[in-house]
């Protein structure tokens, strides 16, 4: 079928080609594109540009094989027949599109927003109930997917959790000790980011990105910055490329060292949760040794970096590097020979290849599953040599396998940042921006779309654009990892324990503030 | 078991005797910032290129001073890259907690004065217990507070620790910019927790809203919504920022 746009995922398309169809007809053509391997990576509404509430629909897809992507849009619609019966990663996409511009898929099993929740309602109507001392009315209770029956029970946790983490909420619906389902409900760390970048860019888009997921800085950061410079088609000198790069396999040296560290916490284990939390801190140091920041904060800049690095400190950081690599393998070795903590993580938390797809996971989770998802792979950010290195997969979808891709890509990454530095520290260019780099600044080509795919440490972020007839972002979508994500960590826990909740929690370790936005 | 016991000789004794020795902190760090008084004339630079909206307009100082206000600023550095005269520069000092919000106004030429200690945190002075609640923060700022309770820190030698209920709490710190949906679990937080009780903002957004002060779906930080006690400065603050804040609470 061609009812869609296919281009190579590093080129802008003008909008105007994107091929405008029904809502049935763009049901059936994604319909198809899943079937024959595609995978989706945004679905939502575009206001149209000239007149005010008619709102259509824009799909993006990808095709990781070849490296391409797909895209169409629909005429502005209220309402069109449900793809998630069929097509279950679309669940989110259509909640989002209910709540954000209220148009219906019909026949969609569970309709309900995605980021609203009473709460807001709730702490307003209590405000004025003080100030006018009258009865204010509550909004109804959020509906929550509910087993009947003698003793099933319902376990709700959050917003405010135990540990010093982000809010979020989690209805467990028991039989016994005994998980039937899990419903998660977000949306408490919901800041409004999309609606802030509308209209951009100005000089606030990159710093707001960079805190979309603060643990993820430089991925979103990156996302940012490769999706202007597609647009405007600049070139980014070697030498920033390599430095993108080492911030980006540092963010993920960081956060796998805390997350195999979180896991051997959650399975008794302590001494590699110990030794890990402040392994986890020597990578961020070493962030911190390249641009000042420990989140990689300001590393990046469009059209290049910020920061360069001396052959001197190319030297430092790669002898601070090899020092926290030893130190992390060994701990982390130590926690993957107790059998203890093997035993503790084989089988739970468990995910078949089939649901992983269906359900379109990506990065570490969906790799732990077998499905070789990278986009590092697919959609890489330049022609930098990346030879050494295959997406790290396992076959069982449990705990064990996610925390033993993430073992595995530790090794791939401290190989890679030794490597980069070594080329940094000879390379004789010595230029960090590109020339025309203040074109990203200002306006941008009009009617264009572009997506940037960058395999941040959770899995791959996605950012798409669109511009206006003046150049400015009609839509700007983040698709954070973690929005694909969530879902996984729901349906993992079926039929497991509760108590295996926070372990399998960890092992994803998905970001709230991420899917909230 | 042998194998774990060479391991942790290999991993080595790593708490920093803080705060009689001082972090080395990265060169590149940007800690509190320090202006310089110039002629600004008719430049602007800075205040254009501020991506926070970090940079006032000094009372009472010939117009177009800035003042740098730390608990919006993101230590990003373009005020310094714009300025043609070098007004700003970023010391390597990490300490920039503050018991007032006018403590965090950095002004040319005036140098920062040691604040008295608020006398009623006396009570806290051999434990204290913190409950942390992120109110629509990154995650940033958080794993800069999870961080203290590493093998680096160690942040329950000094009596303070974070605890699971705010029931068991003496304070409540808090992080981000309070998103509208998390306003409400924020008050009931607080209105769980024991009097007498702190309540510390940590980080840019839980100071003034930060980068989200003007989107409708944020408060514009802490105060709007809770008496703020403490300010610790910065996007995200450096833990050891963030552990001198905590301690200058017990002294
Ligand atoms: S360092 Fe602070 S004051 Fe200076 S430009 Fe950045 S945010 Fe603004």
């Amino acid at each position: 079928m061609s009812t869609s746009l296919r281009f190579h995922y590093t080129t802008a398309v003008a909008f105007s080609a994107l091929p405008v169809v029904d809502g049935d007809t763009l049901g059936a053509c994604v319909r198809q594109l899943l079937d024959d391997g595609w995978r989706l990576l945004a679905l939502f509404g575009l206001p149209q540009s000239d007149k005010k509430r008619a709102v259509s629909l824009c799909c993006v897809l990808a095709h990781d094989a070849s490296s391409e992507l797909a895209a169409l849009r629909t005429e502005p619609l209220h309402n069109f027949i449900s793809l998630t019966p069929s097509c279950p990663q679309a669940h989110l996409f259509e909640r989002e599109l209910f709540e954000q511009w209220g148009i219906t898929p019909e026949g969609h099993p569970w309709l309900k927003p995605v980021r609203c929740i009473p709460d807001a309602a709730e702490a307003q109507a209590r405000e004025s109930a003080q100030e006018h001392a009258a009865v204010q009315t509550i909004p109804p209770p959020f509906r929550f997917y509910r087993v009947q029956g003698e003793e099933v029970h319902e376990v709700a946790v959050g917003p405010v959790h135990a540990g010093v983490i982000e809010p979020g909420h989690f209805r467990f619906q028991c039989y016994g000790e005994n998980v039937l389902h899990l419903e998660v409900a977000l949306g408490y760390q919901h800041r409004g980011i999309e609606a802030m970048l509308r209209n951009g860019p100005r000089a606030r888009c990159l710093p707001v990105l960079e805190c979309t997921a603060g643990d993820t800085s430089v991925g979103h950061a990156t996302a940012h910055c490769v999706l202007l410079e597609r647009l405007t088609g600049i070139v980014v000198p070697e030498r920033s490329q390599l430095l993108r790069r080492i911030g980006l396999e540092l963010e993920r040296l960081a956060n796998h060292t805390g997350d195999l560290g979180a896991i051997g916490g959650d399975t008794g284990f302590l001494p590699t949760s110990a030794w890990n939390g402040r392994i986890r801190g020597d990578f961020l140091n070493l962030t911190a040794a390249l641009c000042g920041n420990r989140f990689g904060r300001g590393l990046l800049t469009p059209g290049g970096a910020a920061y360069d690095l001396s052959s001197e400190e190319c030297a430092d950081i790669t002898s601070r590097l090899r020092a926290a690599g030893r130190d992390a393998r060994g701990a982390v070795d130590v926690m993957l020979h107790a059998p203890s903590v093997l035993e503790r993580c084989t089988g739970v938390g468990a995910l078949d290849a089939k649901t992983a797809r269906d359900l379109g996971l990506v990065g570490v989770a969906a790799r732990a599953c077998g499905l070789e998802r990278d986009a590092r792979r697919s959609a890489p950010l330049s022609c930098l040599p990346s030879e050494a290195w295959a997406p790290r997969c396992q076959q069982a979808g449990d705990v064990l396998a996610r925390a033993l891709v993430r073992s595995h890509e530790l090794d791939d990454s401290l190989r890679m940042v030794e490597e980069d530095l070594a080329t940094l520290a000879t390379m004789p260019d010595k230029a960090i921006l590109a020339p025309d780099a203040s074109k990203a600044k200002a306006n941008l080509p009009p009617n264009m779309l572009v997506v940037a795919q960058v395999e941040g440490w959770r899995g791959e972020i996605c950012h798409v654009a669109i511009t206006n007839d003046t150049g400015q972002f009609l839509a700007y979508k983040v698709i954070d990892p973690s929005f694909h994500n969530w879902p996984g960590l729901a349906v993992a826990l079926r039929g497991n324990q509760i108590s295996d909740f926070p372990l399998c929690n960890k092992s994803f370790n998905l970001s709230y503030c991420g899917h909230d936005l | 078991m042998l194998r774990i016991i060479k391991e942790r000789l290999q991993q080595k004794y790593r708490t920093l005797d803080y705060p009689r020795k001082k972090p080395a902190l990265s060169p590149r760090y940007h800690g509190r910032p320090i202006l310089t008084p110039v002629n600004c004339g008719a430049c602007r630079a800075c205040y254009a290129a501020c991506p926070a909206g970090a940079l006032l307009p000094t009372l009472g100082a010939e117009e177009g001073t800035p003042t740098l206000d730390m608990g919006r600023c993101t230590f990003c550095g373009a005020c310094r890259a714009a300025c043609p005269k070098g007004a700003f520069t970023f010391s390597d000092e990490h300490r920039m907690a503050s018991f007032t919000r006018e403590g965090l106004l950095v002004t040319p030429g005036v140098t920062p004065q040691v604040q008295p200690h608020p006398e009623n945190f006396r009570i806290f002075r051999r434990s204290l217990k913190l409950r942390q609640v992120s109110a629509g923060g990154c995650n940033a700022c958080e794993a800069d507070c999870n961080v203290l309770g590493t093998l680096v820190y160690d942040l329950g030698r000094f009596g303070i620790d974070f605890v699971a209920s705010p029931r068991h709490a003496d304070a409540i710190l808090v992080t981000g910019p309070v998103s509208a949906n998390m306003r409400l679990a924020l008050l009931d937080t607080w209105h769980a927790t024991p009097e007498p009780r702190i309540v510390i903002a940590v980080g840019a957004c839980a100071i003034s809203g930060g980068l989200f002060r003007e989107s409708p779906q944020c408060h514009g930080g802490t105060s709007s919504t809770l008496p703020v006690d403490m300010y610790i400065p910065g996007c995200p603050p450096n833990p050891w920022t963030i552990l001198d804040g905590l301690l200058s609470l017990k002294t």
